[in-house]
């Protein structure tokens, strides 16, 4: 999964006073997220930016096709309102018990070592949410190193 | 067609329904351990804010908490980093036990929604829903069909192996089956946008929450007005962002809860169309009516059964003559065969007959009895073919005929001709092609032939009646059709019990081991082809002589079930067949076959059951009574000749009054002091008999002909104070006759 995240800034722009300049670089950051071994259907993941208080920033990716179960990732869709314009091209299929999912996007540099963090909320049909299931600040030196998560989230890191 | 529209259906879908059906059983447990498991406190007694107050003492690191359908309460917490789940107890918010929903029903349940085959499954899994729709409509359907009406679905039916088994469980079941599969269709079709879905994204959250500092949840005004019987789930803001709310979904809707002020922000009360969609999950999972998720259980496990019963009807079907593919249209015949059958040899000289009239250039419709059309617009001959059972008695493919006659419309151009099959070993040698031809008479049809009786089958009289017949419609053509003598098995005699001698009435109990036979309750679904076929206390067995000569038919007094095959024979003053088999010694074997007699069974219910025989003809009772586990009432009236030498079956009998197999006994010897005949021992009880038919008995009555009719006249003078008399009762199926 390779997406360009050009519009990003914009989309920024909108809820904090982080401006990007238009000649911001941008950097390529991959995201590699494994799941526990639950017994259960595939699970729902939002990954998404937050600032250093947990305030909802963008969305990353949003993985799980059927938007009805969306108010799940709650920590996600309080922030982004549910609004689809926030994950518009940013979707994809659920990920099963047990699988990885990698995604590749590219990051404005201004975002690392800023304060900001990712945040991954997950859901799992019939079973609990997990709010924040990963929280972890995107940083340089925590790029390539894996975070266990508190719920479905086995392992996760970013590299940049 | 309506046939067709069950049969083909279910045998493609019978594997995968028999996996929804018991996945969905099991499943259907779930509900009520949910329920056991769950502390309910009044209504009333406990609001959302106590609850929660009480939990957050022993989960600080509460995160959410759910009421589920049942009423159990889960917390789900956070404690060191680790998240956990339990089940507590809302009147003290300890803990009742670890919430680990079992993997195994997990696995069931993604068996039964999907075959453990995600989307694809899931779709499949909703189509074979639907054809269980469809297949409980038809089978409705065809069930009334069958009965003969709607109001008939609730007697007792007839019938016996794999078909009765099979409408009775269907009967017991259809109802649950297409709720089941008519809720589970909804969703599926729901899930794969058949059918709008709900929109179901809940309030918006909040723009502005008051921000000041949280209280303890339980002084929250909006929880404490929610009782806890209306609490769906409750999700607690996340910890130290005094800018988020509590989440708060009840019964009627969604809101949100300030952390501070306790006030209910942006409440949406749910929309009809998500509270309809919740009522039809409801009544598919039996989440919240545990009650009504067992009795779709219950009727679900049916369908395993059902399949394997359907199968095997459908292939008894498939073997037995149907109609031959050259079959003119109702709309262009110009002669019309009908067929009244029930053992299916008269579709043999049908077939033949239908064959050579194709082949002498006439357009030929055949169907079934029971199918006669309002009119036939081009035809000029009607051929009946017609067997009689019982009494005088229409087989099974032609019951509904003297109804359907009744809207009979082609008269005008039709010439007939009946052609009667039977048997003149009973009374009533084909009594109903004689009613049949009286009747098209009355309807005003001109007689092409007058009516011709074959008896046993009999080919050169067949052969005759072609010449006959080709005479009539102008064409040379030869009718040649020998049915093959039925299949029989070698029977062992295992053992026999001999009474009588003394009072010139010897009568033998014989016991035969059926070489191969299979022995259990499953063996019922089974009928191999060339194995022997199942047969039942009622049933016939038929006997050739050793000379060759026509079978003879003794009444079965066991069933399949019991391992053994029994019969009582009297031995007739130079009786060929009786004499043979009584002249059998243990070791000894015979050839035989299996006749169905499915009318004569006793009830199904609570009814009484009056059971009335002479002689041997106690034979087909005793294996009633001795197969009454289920113990319901039932009476025996049996004449002999004198208790000391011809009793039939006295030991049996006693015990079968000690275990209340029969109720009560009463015997009339005639050769004893008494002089008493079967029939004065009914009259002597008239009052009692008389509250029983009134109660709703049925009778049975088994044996000579003498001793049936002397009892028919008694059983009449006892009913003339009710409304009712034998001719009535015959008609309700009260009032059974086997008699030789
Ligand atoms: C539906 C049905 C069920 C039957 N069930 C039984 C049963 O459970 N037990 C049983 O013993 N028989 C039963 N029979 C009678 C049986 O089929 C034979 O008719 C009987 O055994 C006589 O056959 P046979 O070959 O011995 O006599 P045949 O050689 O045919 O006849 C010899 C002599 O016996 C006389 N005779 C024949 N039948 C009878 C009769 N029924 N009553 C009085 N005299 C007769 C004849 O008039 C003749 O004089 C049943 C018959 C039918 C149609
Ligand atoms: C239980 C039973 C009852 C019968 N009753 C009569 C009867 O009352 N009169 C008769 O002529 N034939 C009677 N028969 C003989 C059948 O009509 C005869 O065997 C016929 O050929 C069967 O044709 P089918 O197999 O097409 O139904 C009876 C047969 C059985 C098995």
């Amino acid at each position: 999964m390779k997406k360009t995240l050009l519009a990003m800034g914009l989309a920024f722009g909108l809820t904090t006073a982080l401006t990007m300049p238009a000649f911001a670089q941008a950097r390529e950051v991959t995201f590699t997220t494994e799941l526990r071994n639950y017994a259960g259907d595939g699970a729902y993941l939002a990954l998404y930016l937050a600032d250093a208080n947990g305030r909802y920033q963008g969305t990353l990716w949003v993985a799980g096709g059927k938007s009805k179960y969306y108010k799940h990732l709650s920590g996600w869709a309080r922030g982004s309102g549910l609004n689809a314009a926030e994950y518009d091209g940013l979707t994809g299929a659920s990920l099963a018990s047990g699988r990885t999912m990698k995604i590749t996007l590219n990051l404005d540099d201004a975002l690392i070592d800023s304060g900001y963090e990712i945040r991954i909320d997950t859901a799992v049909e019939d079973m609990r949410d997990h709010r924040a299931d990963i929280a972890v600040p995107l940083t340089s030196e925590g790029s390539g190193q894996p975070q266990a998560g508190r719920g479905y989230i086995q392992s996760f890191q970013y590299d940049l | 067609m309506l046939r067709q529209l069950h049969g083909l259906p279910g045998l493609l879908a019978a594997l995968m329904l028999a996996v929804l059906a018991i996945t969905g059983a099991i499943l259907a447990l779930a509900p009520v351990m949910d329920r056991a498991a769950a502390v309910i406190p009044a209504d009333g007694e406990v609001s959302v804010a106590e609850l929660a107050g009480r939990v957050v003492n022993h989960y600080p690191g509460t995160e959410q908490i759910v009421r589920g359908a049942s009423g159990e309460v889960i917390v789900y917490y956070y404690r060191d980093g680790q998240p956990g789940a339990d089940l507590v107890n809302p009147m003290t918010g300890d803990r009742v036990a670890p919430y680990e929903p079992s993997p195994f029903f997990i696995w069931v349940k993604d068996l039964h929604r999907s075959f453990l085959l995600d989307d694809a499954g899931r779709m499949l899994a909703g189509t074979i829903a639907a054809v269980m729709v469809l297949l409980c409509i038809s089978g409705i359907l065809l069930l009334v069909r069958r009965s003969g009406g709607w109001k008939a679905l609730l007697k007792p039916f007839t019938g016996s192996g794999g078909k009765r088994i099979h409408a009775e469980l269907a009967r017991f079941a259809v109802l649950g089956l297409l709720l089941s599969a008519l809720t589970g269709s909804y969703m599926s079709a729901q899930r794969f946008g058949l059918l709008p879905e709900p929109v179901e994204t809940g309030p918006a959250f909040p723009a502005e929450v008051s921000g000041g500092q949280p209280v303890p949840v339980a002084t929250l005004s909006a929880l404490m007005s929610v009782e806890l019987g209306d609490l769906r789930e409750l999700v607690f803001p996340y910890p130290d962002d005094p800018q988020d709310v509590y989440s708060l979904t009840t019964r009627e809707g969604t809101g949100f809860v300030d952390q501070a002020t306790g006030e209910l922000l942006k409440y949406q009360p749910r929309s009809e169309g998500s509270a309809l969609k919740q009522w039809v999950v409801s009544l598919h999972t039996g989440e919240g009516l545990w009650w009504l998720g067992l009795i779709l259980g219950a009727a679900a496990l049916t369908v395993p059964v059902l399949a394997v019963t359907g199968i095997c009807i459908w292939w008894q079907r498939r073997r037995s003559p149907g109609l031959r593919p050259n079959n003119a249209d109702v709309a262009q015949a110009d002669t019309i065969i009908l067929v009244g059958s029930e053992g299916n040899t008269t579709w043999g000289f049908a077939r033949e007959l239908h064959a050579t009239l194709n082949k002498a250039g006439f357009q030929v419709h055949c169907s079934e009895m029971n199918a006669l059309a309002d009119q036939y617009p081009q035809a000029s001959t009607l051929l009946v073919l017609t067997s009689t059972y019982g009494d005088g008695d229409a087989p099974a493919s032609a019951q509904r005929f003297m109804a359907r006659l009744e809207g009979f419309e082609g008269e005008k151009t039709l010439k007939y001709a009946v052609l009667g099959f039977g048997d003149r070993q009973f009374p009533n040698f084909c009594q109903f092609a004689l009613y049949v031809d009286a009747a098209l008479d009355k309807k005003g049809l001109a007689r092409l032939h007058p009516i011709e009786r074959i008896n046993r089958c009999n080919a050169s009289q067949f052969s005759e009646w072609g010449e006959r017949l080709s005479e009539h419609m102008g064409v040379p053509f030869m009718l040649t059709y020998d049915p093959l003598p039925p299949a029989t098995v070698t029977l062992e005699l295992v053992e026999r019990a001999d009474y009588g001698l003394a009072v010139q009435a010897p009568t033998s109990i014989l016991r035969f081991k059926v070489a191969g036979a299979r022995q259990g309750w499953w063996s019922r679904f089974l009928s191999r082809k060339g194995a022997f076929p199942l047969f039942e206390a009622g049933d016939l067995l038929g006997v050739m002589p050793p000379n060759g000569e026509a079978a003879r038919f003794y009444s079965l007094a066991s069933s399949a079930s019991d391992g053994i095959l029994e019969i009582c024979v009297r031995k007739q003053t130079d009786g060929l067949c009786s004499g043979y088999l009584y002249g059998l010694k243990p070791g000894d074997c015979i050839n035989g076959f299996i006749r169905h007699n499915p009318e004569f069974r006793p009830a199904v219910g609570s009814h009484p059951i009056i059971l009335i025989g002479a002689g041997a003809g106690i034979g087909p009772l005793a294996g009633f009574i001795r197969r009454n586990t289920a113990r319901n009432p039932m009476y025996l009236y049996w004449g002999g000749r004198n208790a000391q030498s011809d009793f039939l079956y006295q030991p049996e009998l006693g015990s079968y009054l000690n275990d209340h197999r029969l109720t009560g006994l009463n015997t009339a010897f005639s050769q004893s002091d008494e002089h008493a005949y079967v029939q004065d021992k009914l009259r002597q009880d008239q009052v009692a008999v008389r509250r029983m038919v009134d109660a709703g008995a049925q009778i049975l009555v088994c044996g000579g002909r003498d001793m049936a009719v002397g009892v028919r006249q008694a059983i009449e003078d006892i009913l003339k104070p009710l409304s009712t008399d034998v001719e009535s009762l015959r008609a309700e199926g009260r009032y059974l006759e086997d008699v030789y």
